[in-house]
């Protein structure tokens, strides 16, 4: 396992090292990351990558199967436009977090920002998975296409919400699943609870589960009854919004 | 917005458009038109051997009537007419009966049909007369090879004059023309291999659109440009780095300021796979790019992309011709772009909706003077290449772009009416007869990639020979030389304002 001091290395500088690094040795480990964009870019399957620090924004971007462990906080739109590959980040995320991604898998300790999940899609057995241990903030899932988002809300002070406004707005494709009740919200009006089946359950302690392991958590108090499932309320919204001239 | 909907049968106020007229002397009754129609206006009755049309459906693509063994068939403009009326014009009525029965937001194709001014047509260019004579093309070499790229500051040489300045990555075109955005689904993948072709064998690009690209295709890889929208269709590493430029849409000449979307219905199996959505849902291309806000926001996406191709592609950034283009394209330029796409407002499209098509945007012949005017004022136009689409119809509409300021253009119309297109602007019912704007098998088969792409090699080709002539007659012999020369442009029928914006003369000035 070979160590990249990145502390006040430029972007550009860093993630041609790491290119170089990987050429040898495909476990690498980032001390001292401080912002720096793009890392694990377009990397592909049997890279491993540990982050010490606050990677910068679109952390991931393109990434194709490789791993990453983020040992802090991550800007936003990590996982931007991913097609495989797993992100577990020890912390909170900001916004956009996995905008368009298509495939692979984010695990967030905490709490993640705006619009999360933003036009997620899905192809086939490719299924992106995004699961995050806190709350969200507004536009949850928006234009979401495919894929699933699990939120946790786990150790919630008093009177915090799970999620903002909006949730599923414009969603046409894929899965969000809540943890508790949260019809109070202002939804999206795309978007509507389902009730939630065994093969829910199934797929929500698979990941619940991974997301126990991978942050040494007892999850075992969780219902995952409990949790709510919202679906897009039509696959195809726009198709009678017009007349052809 | 949808909700007060409601449905009327059968209570249809419109005439048709067309009328179709067959020659009963001249018809052979070979029954081609009933099996090439594919909006089934043509009919047989088999008991009374007659034909029967249905001249409701009719769109007036030609089809019929150019196959036709004996030419015995004419489509005319339906004869019925309202009173005339300078105000509530046909189409003005027309629309209104379709919205009161449908409630939905028209729908339209192809670019901006209305008699706004085409400013081409109001310039004209130089020749030379007895000094720095002409030059002939067939004669003397003419360069047209343009770089399309970020250009540096200042070239240093080492001591033996070998240069020493890294070049950042250009895209070379043998011609200033390349094939404009199209995706594979608002086209057919036949139509999508002859452009690919054609540019393959003229040495210029083609572009994806923002429908990923077919596995099939990627063996032209050195001809391709691969869009980057903001529905992120069939982006992925692979796809990112199989072209030789990326280009990030932000808007569409046809339709700024709004997304797009490829209905259901027309994602196919193929379509499915090279988008990597599922098969049957709707291709959402949301208005704006979510990762995208501001100059800074656009910066972090041109550079992810550079990042993920290691600085190894030129970056273009398409925007749609809008009032402050020139501000929008010197923030893009700022942003790191290496070329900017301006789509102007007569630009096609597979769908847009009809109100937006016909009324946002500028002419591009206005953006673009004005853009490069910007551009120079502020001392960056040299790190910008700058192409320009929406309307170029011939070689010297070209010629004229590049004189305003363009380093070259994109043809979209022009190049699927080289492909049998008949500008009969039904491209958004996915039936088109001529195997373009469908996904239907039994219509792409009718354009065979074989033959024509070789009609788009001549045409480029023909284009090219126009050009040498065209600069030949003004002592030009390379079109770098042209570029942004407005001294070759004189204005014709344009006021003071117009000539300014355009930065030329009056004819006779
Ligand atoms: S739609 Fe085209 S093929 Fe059909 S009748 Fe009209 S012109 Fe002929
Ligand atoms: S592409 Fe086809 S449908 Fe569209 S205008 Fe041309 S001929 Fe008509």
């Amino acid at each position: 396992m070979k160590t990249i001091d990145a502390l006040g290395v430029y972007y550009r500088k860093l993630n041609d090292s790491i290119d170089s690094a990987i050429k040898t040795d495909k476990n690498i480990t980032l001390s001292g990351v401080f912002g720096q964009r793009y890392i694990g870019r377009g990397l592909s399957k049997g890279v491993k990558i540990k982050i010490q620090g606050v990677p910068g924004n679109d952390m991931a971007a393109y990434m194709d199967g490789a791993e990453i462990e983020v040992f802090g906080n991550a800007q936003d739109a990590v996982g931007n436009t991913m097609n495989a590959g797993r992100i577990v980040i020890h912390g909170r995320c900001g916004d956009t977090l996995g905008y368009s991604m298509r495939g692979g898998e984010i695990y967030v300790e905490g709490n993640v920002g705006y619009r999360v999940g933003i036009h997620m899609k899905e192809y086939k057995d490719m299924k992106p998975v995004i699961v995050a241990g806190g709350k969200a903030g507004d536009f949850l899932g928006e234009y979401m296409a495919g894929g699933a988002i699990i939120l946790l809300g786990l150790d919630l002070a008093e009177g915090e919400e799970i999620i903002g406004r909006f949730c599923g707005t414009g969603i046409h494709g894929g899965k969000i699943y809540i943890n508790g009740n949260p019809d109070k919200y202002n939804f999206g009006k795309e978007v509507e609870k389902v009730s939630l089946r065994d093969e829910d359950i199934a797929f929500l302690k698979n990941h619940v589960d991974l997301y126990a392991k991978f942050f040494k958590k007892d999850l075992s108090h969780l219902k995952l009854e409990a949790f709510a499932k919202y679906a897009a309320v039509n696959k195809n919204p726009y198709s009678n919004a017009y007349c052809s001239n | 917005m949808l909700c007060w909907k409601v449905k009327i049968m059968n209570l249809n106020f419109n005439s048709p458009l067309f009328e179709v007229i067959r020659d009963e002397k001249k018809c052979v009754k070979c029954k081609l038109c009933v099996d090439q129609c594919s909006n089934k206006v043509h009919l047989y009755d088999e008991k009374k051997d007659i034909f029967k049309v249905d001249d409701m459906k009719c769109v007036n693509c030609h089809r019929c009537a150019v196959l036709c063994p004996t030419k015995a068939l004419v489509i005319k403009k339906y004869s019925l007419e309202y009173r005339e009326n300078a105000m509530w014009t046909d189409s003005a009525i027309k629309e209104i009966y379709k919205q009161s029965q449908t409630g939905g937001v028209l729908l339209s194709s192809m670019g901006n049909p209305n008699p706004f001014p085409v400013y081409w047509d109001k310039m004209l260019l130089n020749a030379s007369q007895v000094t720095n004579p002409s030059i002939d093309p067939l004669r003397e070499p003419m360069e047209t090879k343009v770089m399309i790229g970020r250009k540096p500051e200042k070239l240093e040489f080492d001591s033996k004059g070998k240069l020493t300045t890294k070049m950042p990555p250009q895209v070379e075109l043998s011609v200033p023309v390349m094939f404009a955005a199209m995706s594979y689904g608002a086209i057919s993948k036949n139509a999508h291999e002859a452009l690919a072709r054609a540019a393959d064998d003229l040495g210029i690009c083609y572009n994806t659109g923002e429908g990923g690209l077919n596995k099939d295709f990627y063996k032209y890889g050195k001809s391709t440009v691969v869009q980057v929208a903001s529905g992120r269709f069939g982006v992925h590493k692979e796809y990112l780095n199989a072209g030789v430029a990326i280009e990030i849409k932000i808007g569409q000449g046809a339709k700024p300021g709004i997304g797009g979307h490829l209905p259901g219905r027309k994602v196919g199996e193929d379509v499915s796979y090279t988008r990597m959505i599922p098969v049957g849902s709707d291709a959402i291309s949301p208005a704006p790019h979510h990762d995208i806000y501001s100059i800074e926001d656009l910066r972090q996406l041109i550079f992810s992309l550079k990042e993920v191709t290691r600085y190894e592609k030129p970056i273009f950034v398409k925007i749609a011709a809008v009032h402050n283009a020139a501000a929008i394209a010197s923030g893009t330029v700022r942003a790191g772009a290496d070329a900017i796409v301006v789509d102007g407002f007569r630009g096609g499209t597979g769908a847009a909706p009809t109100r937006v098509r016909d009324n946002v945007g500028i002419p591009i012949e206005l953006a673009l003077a004005s853009i490069d005017q910007r551009l120079r004022e502020e001392g960056i136009r040299n790190q910008v290449s700058l192409l320009v689409s929406g309307s170029v119809r011939n070689s010297a509409d070209i010629v004229k772009a590049i004189a305003l300021g363009a380093d070259a253009v994109c043809i979209g119309a022009a190049a699927l009416i080289a492909l049998g297109c008949h500008m009969c602007r039904a491209c958004v019912s996915g039936k088109c007869n001529w195997g373009i704007a469908t996904q239907d098998p039994e219509l792409v088969k009718r354009l065979d990639p074989e033959v024509m792409h070789k009609r788009l090699v001549n045409l480029v080709s023909a284009w090219n020979y126009e050009i040498q002539e065209l600069l030949g007659g003004m002592g030009i012999n390379a079109v770098d030389s042209l570029r942004g020369n407005r001294l070759m442009l004189r204005g014709i029928g344009l006021n003071e304002k117009e000539l300014e914006i355009l930065g030329i003369k009056y004819a006779g000035e």
